[in-house]
């Protein structure tokens, strides 16, 4: 779906959007407290997608829960749409926050869990992040604060699929160790297979019972996931396959 | 239009100015509002003891935040905290916020249009002997270049107080400009209390020619014309311009046709800011001569406040000069 949806867009970012489905899809059918008829209900908990170019994925899981139809998804991208190239709270609904410009989602997300704790609620604050985003210098203003703070109820997740617009991360900016990184900020670490629900799941819960420290889950994840012309292609970032390449991926996928 | 200062008033202030801090104005409307408001919240980053934001972290502890030094951070936790339903109040000083995050304001604040106010102090030159790397003096331009987003100015400590409480009650992204020294009182508490959202103050009525200006200016503004009243026998027309967005199109329109020219003054570059925004609706509605005051598309220097407002012209002779340049060039 995700991919049919930015065939119709003729462009947008394939490789994030396909690295992270599992992840997303665990988030929203699983581990979240939300309802698609109240996208704005208080207690709901949130979910941030700083990494936005990702938003083909995170709108093919809202039409899914019934946030906005599915005949939405065509329009992605398109002028008068609901849907923009990246996430916009104001257009779509269950949508938490702008994205586009990285690094600045776990910062929101620390603010969302501020609030919290002030008013003493129990949502807890979901905030997914790109491996690439990583070498954005705001996000370790953040690690350090949410470790200040002791945000417990907040979950960052680094999809780890190894690669960035230019090229694979270790060679553009390498930015492991990442595990140590984060526990050296005093976070809660834990790695996932990003395709493995039962782990994915058992992380998703142990963050959840952690406490006075925020946690984040390091998803090892393969860019362009499950279509072999685009895993580890970093030219599949920025890149929409063509049509008829599709539609041989999709047929594949639906005789499985 | 009626003025809200008297003639007389005017002669106290300018004769027997008393003055006032803008940031413990700033601080102090926090406390108060706090008790009332309690959904406000204020984020800080090693700057809130020179602010004044301190004063509210020692009375609302739960409610205060110091993410140290780091601006992105700070503007982007306001942001989360605005979406999460809170008042935040982010501030420090100008260089910093906006100066190093119109990214986080532009595409976290103002694109979704976040409840969030920052108010940056020791904005403009006047900043003093921490030189040039400590004196913005580009925010407005930027500020008012972002959809959505509001850009007051208060003129003394009367007039930060009621924006405050304005922008404390308006939902929807704020940018207030204060500076650092201590400045004359231009309004009384009940005065500033008429202060409305976007809108201006006439401090001084006039019909021969009019001054608008903001922040420190506005003091300035006022010593000019009553020099240009009894050394040229010119009566000026003196309008702070507390809202730079929205800004207050009608006071504009009604001193270029009924005074026929405008010299803005702002302690801030000349390009983009309050005399650009004024000449913006000047010659789409009612063209009249002008001449912008700021800093000339330059950077400060070290200095005491006193001796860089004299030195980059930010002064009640330069406006008044100004003035007679206009008149002029009138009679020719």
């Amino acid at each position: 779906m995700i991919l049919e949806t930015l065939v119709e867009a003729r462009s947008g970012h394939p490789g994030g959007s396909l690295s992270a489905v599992e992840l997303v899809v665990a988030l929203y059918y699983s581990v979240m407290k939300h309802d698609p008829k109240r996208p704005t209900w208080p207690e709901r908990d949130r979910f941030i997608l700083s990494k936005g170019h990702a938003a083909p994925l995170l709108y093919s899981v809202l039409a899914q829960q019934g946030y906005f139809s599915l005949e939405e998804l065509k329009t992605l991208r398109k002028i008068n749409s609901l849907l923009q190239g990246h996430p916009d709270p104001r257009k779509t609904p269950g949508v938490e926050m702008a994205a586009g410009s990285e690094g600045i989602g776990l910062s929101v997300g620390i603010g969302e869990a501020l609030a919290a704790k002030i008013d003493n609620k129990d949502y807890r604050v979901y905030v997914m992040m790109g491996d690439g985003e990583m070498q954005e210098g705001q996000i370790w203003e953040a690690a350090m604060c949410a470790s200040k703070y002791r945000l417990d109820n907040l979950c960052g997740i680094v999809d780890r699929n190894g690669i960035q617009q230019d090229g694979l991360t270790e060679q553009i900016m390498p930015i492991e160790p990442l595990a140590s990184k984060w526990k050296a900020f005093n976070w809660n670490v834990i790695q996932v297979d990003g395709y493995n629900f039962e782990q994915i799941l058992e992380a998703f819960n142990a963050a959840s019972q952690m406490r006075n420290k925020p946690t984040v889950i390091i998803a090892h994840t393969t860019k362009g996931k499950g279509v072999e012309f685009m895993e580890w292609s970093p030219e599949y970032h920025g890149k929409v396959p063509d049509r008829k390449s599709i539609e041989t991926i999709v047929k594949e996928w639906k005789s499985e | 239009m009626a003025q809200v200062l008297s003639p007389e008033e005017i002669g106290d202030i300018l004769d027997k100015p008393k003055k006032g801090s803008m940031r413990e104005a700033f601080g102090e409307t926090l406390v108060r509002l706090g008790s009332e408001l309690k959904d406000i919240v204020v984020v800080g980053a090693d700057t809130t003891g020179s602010i004044k934001t301190s004063l509210f972290g020692a009375k609302y502890p739960e409610r205060f935040f110091n993410v140290g030094i780091a601006e992105s951070n700070l503007v982007s936790v306001a942001a989360g905290l605005g979406i999460a339903g809170k008042i935040p109040f982010a501030s420090t000083y100008a260089v910093f916020a906006p100066g190093k995050c119109v990214d986080q304001i532009r595409n976290a604040i103002a694109y979704p249009e976040v409840n969030m106010k920052l108010v940056a102090s020791h904005a403009g030159i006047s900043v003093g002997p921490d030189g040039a790397s400590h004196q913005e003096l580009e925010d407005i331009a930027t500020m008012r270049a972002i959809p959505n987003m509001h850009v007051v100015i208060p003129s003394d400590p009367n007039s930060t107080s009621r924006l405050v409480e304005i922008l404390a009650r308006d939902k929807g992204p704020y940018y207030m400009r204060i500076a650092r020294p201590d400045c004359p009182f231009i309004y009384s508490a009940a005065q500033a209390s008429s202060i409305r959202k976007g809108g201006s103050m006439t401090v001084r009525d006039g019909s021969d020619a009019t001054i608008i200006a903001c922040g420190l200016l506005v003091y300035e503004a006022l010593i000019a014309a009553r020099k240009l009243a009894t050394e040229n026998s010119l009566n000026v027309r003196v309008i702070d311009m507390l809202s730079i967005k929205p800004i207050d199109e009608m006071a504009i329109i009604k001193a270029a046709s009924a005074t026929g020219g405008i010299v803005t003054a702002e302690e801030h570059n000349v390009i983009g800011g309050l005399g650009g925004a004024v000449a913006e609706i000047v010659v789409e509605n009612y063209p009249v001569l002008m001449r912008r005051i700021g800093t000339q598309d330059t950077f400060g220097e070290s200095g005491e406040s006193g001796e860089l407002m004299i030195k980059y012209g930010l002064t009640a002779s330069n406006i008044s000069a100004k003035i007679l340049e206009l008149k002029n060039l009138d009679r020719k």
